[in-house]
């Protein structure tokens, strides 16, 4: 055991001697508590200079520095507002000592260290999501953040677990019926016609410079339309998903189409395959990586639309209608509890179809292993 | 040689339209293909070797003259499959196994899974690819992909090989291996073959007869005969006899090539 000097350890220390000689952290009484927290980063920073880092060390280290933030925060409560630059000084040991977690972990300064495996690929950015969450609730409530500006993710989360059966209705009615029923039909009848545009040449020809038109149309200008079309109800937010992801899959399957090379079309045709055969054979699986970038762009594309929709009217269900009457009543925290729903959505929706394509395209040099 | 030829091209030409004007690609060839010859077509970039072996294949349409493959037009023998081509890469597709990819013209053929898997099986061990079967493409080298697209055109065992430059993209010691390869192949399997190349030593040590081509506009410049006889190990290359014929394949060359330009 030795010791390994490292900027940011030593560096939190610093900041606790300084939060030591400026406490109290707030206007509100606490100082037992205050003096804990200080205790806990001191032993976090300590540990985080020995070396060599074994795994009980770092989980030590890393176990302590985030109980003290929590700690940290819990001493807001009562004082919000009130926070003195000790507070801050704290906070800033316990993100440096946060930092140097995050480092190790990911075997920086290692030579021929291989990345981080599959556990901690998930840790490492869970880590950097928390951290920003953590920040985020320290400032806005140290500071006194208005609400309405911006609610501490505390608030949202309290929001979310209190209104899981209204979250849970505006899924059902915004993701499962508009945005997936619009994607499958969009996507599917742009690929279909890709099909057909690729067989009959005019089609190709034809369609192209009006899709062009179709996807410069702005969703403000036809989601009205489609509402006087389709109704209130989900239907007319799936025909606005529908028109917004037709011509993105149209386009890239028509271009994948065109990415297989002459010396595969020429082979197919020394076998004296058919069109169909060459497609379903060659040129489709060629232009797979294409079809899946479509996809991926259409799963962004479905979620904005159905939401965007909803403000045009609708039944009073819905990720949209709720974002649009809520920020009217200034309940903000419900604005964003529906915009952290749609986040999470729109991320496992991407993250589902780069999955999917990993598996097909396997074959691809990107993929390769 | 008096039975009726395999592949019989008659005043063929063909001309490309491009923006700078017509480019002559073949003139006036005429060449007769028998069942069992070993044929190489050798000449300089741009004397149409490709281009010819292409009309045969019906990958090229001639503007003029006559050509006939097995007696029919090369459109009806292609749509019979009458011949197995191979390019200058392999062209094997990524996402099938090499066993896939020797069973794809198979696939397309639509015949019985059974036969299919024999076939497949049959030519990838007569290439030396056996125990590769479940690989992809890219964990191949360059050598192994070229054979394992050889093992896919035999596959559909088709009485004619056409090979545009097989070997060119690879090392020399790996073309010598598979030269010899090649050989044996067709000593075994009595194919017929027309194999476009630039290397004199390969033409002269596979062929039994060399076409020299000559460019602008490609044509026929001689036609010489070789046969070294059936058996021909690499070393046949330091003979006399050797040396003569590719002497005379390089003054052919050298001749019908002005390099004025």
């Amino acid at each position: 055991m030795r010791i390994a000097p490292n900027w940011q350890a030593l560096t939190a220390l610093v900041l606790i001697a300084a939060a030591l000689a400026g406490l109290p952290f707030t206007a509100a009484p606490g100082a037992v508590l205050a003096l804990l927290i200080l205790w806990l980063l001191a032993l976090a920073a300590l540990a985080a200079l020995i070396a060599p880092a074994t795994s009980g060390l770092v989980a030590t280290f890393g176990v302590l520095s985030h109980a003290a933030v929590f700690l940290l925060l819990a001493s807001l409560a009562g004082a919000e507002g009130t926070a003195r630059p000790s507070f801050y000084a704290a906070l800033a040991a316990a993100w440096l000592l946060g930092w140097r977690l995050v480092t190790v972990l990911s075997g920086d300064g290692r030579r021929g260290s291989t990345g981080p495996g599959w556990g901690l690929g998930l840790v490492i950015p869970a880590l950097f999501g928390l951290w920003i969450l953590i920040l985020w609730e320290a400032v806005v409530r140290g500071a006194g953040i208005p609400f309405v500006l911006l609610p501490p993710p505390s608030a949202i989360g309290h929001k979310i677990m209190a209104s899981l059966p209204i979250l849970a209705a505006d899924f059902h009615q915004t993701v499962l019926k508009a945005v997936l029923f619009g994607f499958v039909v969009g996507s599917l009848a742009g690929f279909l016609t890709a099909l057909l545009a690729d067989r009959y040449r005019f089609l190709a020809r034809g369609l192209l410079p009006i899709g062009n038109m179709v996807s410069a149309l702005p969703i403000i200008g036809i989601a009205p339309i489609m509402v006087i079309w389709f109704g209130f109800d989900w239907p007319s937010k799936a025909a606005v998903v529908i028109v917004m992801t037709f011509f993105p899959m149209l386009v890239n399957t028509l271009e994948g189409l065109r990415a297989s090379g002459a010396m595969e079309r020429d082979l197919m045709r020394t076998y004296a395959a058919s069109h169909w055969q060459s497609l379903f054979m060659l040129r489709l699986p060629a232009a797979m990586p294409f079809i899946f970038n479509g996809l991926k762009i259409n799963s962004t594309l479905a979620m904005i639309g159905a939401i965007v929709a909803e403000f045009f009217g609708t039944p009073i269900v819905g990720m949209g209608f709720r974002i649009s009457t809520e920020v009217g009543r200034m309940n903000l925290d419900m604005v964003w509890a529906e915009i952290a729903l749609a986040a999470v959505v729109g991320s496992l929706f991407y993250g589902v179809l780069a999955l999917i394509e990993r598996i097909t395209t396997h074959w691809h040099p990107s993929y390769r292993r | 040689m008096s039975e009726k030829p395999v592949i019989s091209a008659s005043g063929l030409s063909l001309v490309f339209a491009t923006h700078d004007g017509p480019v002559h690609a073949l003139s006036n060839i005429n060449l007769d293909i028998h069942e069992g010859e070993f044929v190489s077509l050798i000449g300089p970039s741009g004397c149409g070797k490709t281009t010819l072996l292409r009309v045969i294949a019906d990958l090229e349409q001639p503007t003029a003259g006559t050509i006939t493959v097995n007696g029919m037009t090369p459109h009806q023998a292609r749509e019979r499959r009458a011949y197995g081509y191979v390019f200058q890469q392999a062209a094997l597709f990524p996402w099938r196994t090499i066993a896939a990819n020797v069973g794809l013209p198979l696939e397309v053929m639509g015949l019985d899974k059974a036969e299919a898997q024999r076939r497949v099986k049959e030519n990838i061990a007569l290439v030396n690819l056996a125990g590769f079967e479940k690989k992809h493409p890219w964990q191949l080298s360059g050598g192994m992909q070229q054979r394992a697209s050889i093992a896919r055109a035999l596959a559909v065992e088709p009485a004619m090989l056409l090979m545009d430059e097989p070997f060119g993209a690879l090392d020399e010691i790996v073309r010598d291996h598979l030269n010899e390869q090649l050989l044996k192949l067709w000593a075994k399997t009595k194919k017929t073959v027309v194999f476009v190349t630039h290397s004199i030593p390969e033409a002269v040590f596979l062929s039994t007869r060399i076409v020299v081509m000559s460019p602008r506009p490609g044509r026929i410049h001689e036609i010489i005969d070789c046969n070294l006889g059936a058996d021909r190990p690499l070393e046949i290359r330091e003979t006399l006899e050797f040396q003569r014929i590719a002497q005379q394949v390089r003054d052919g060359l050298r001749a019908g090539h002005s390099y004025d330009d």
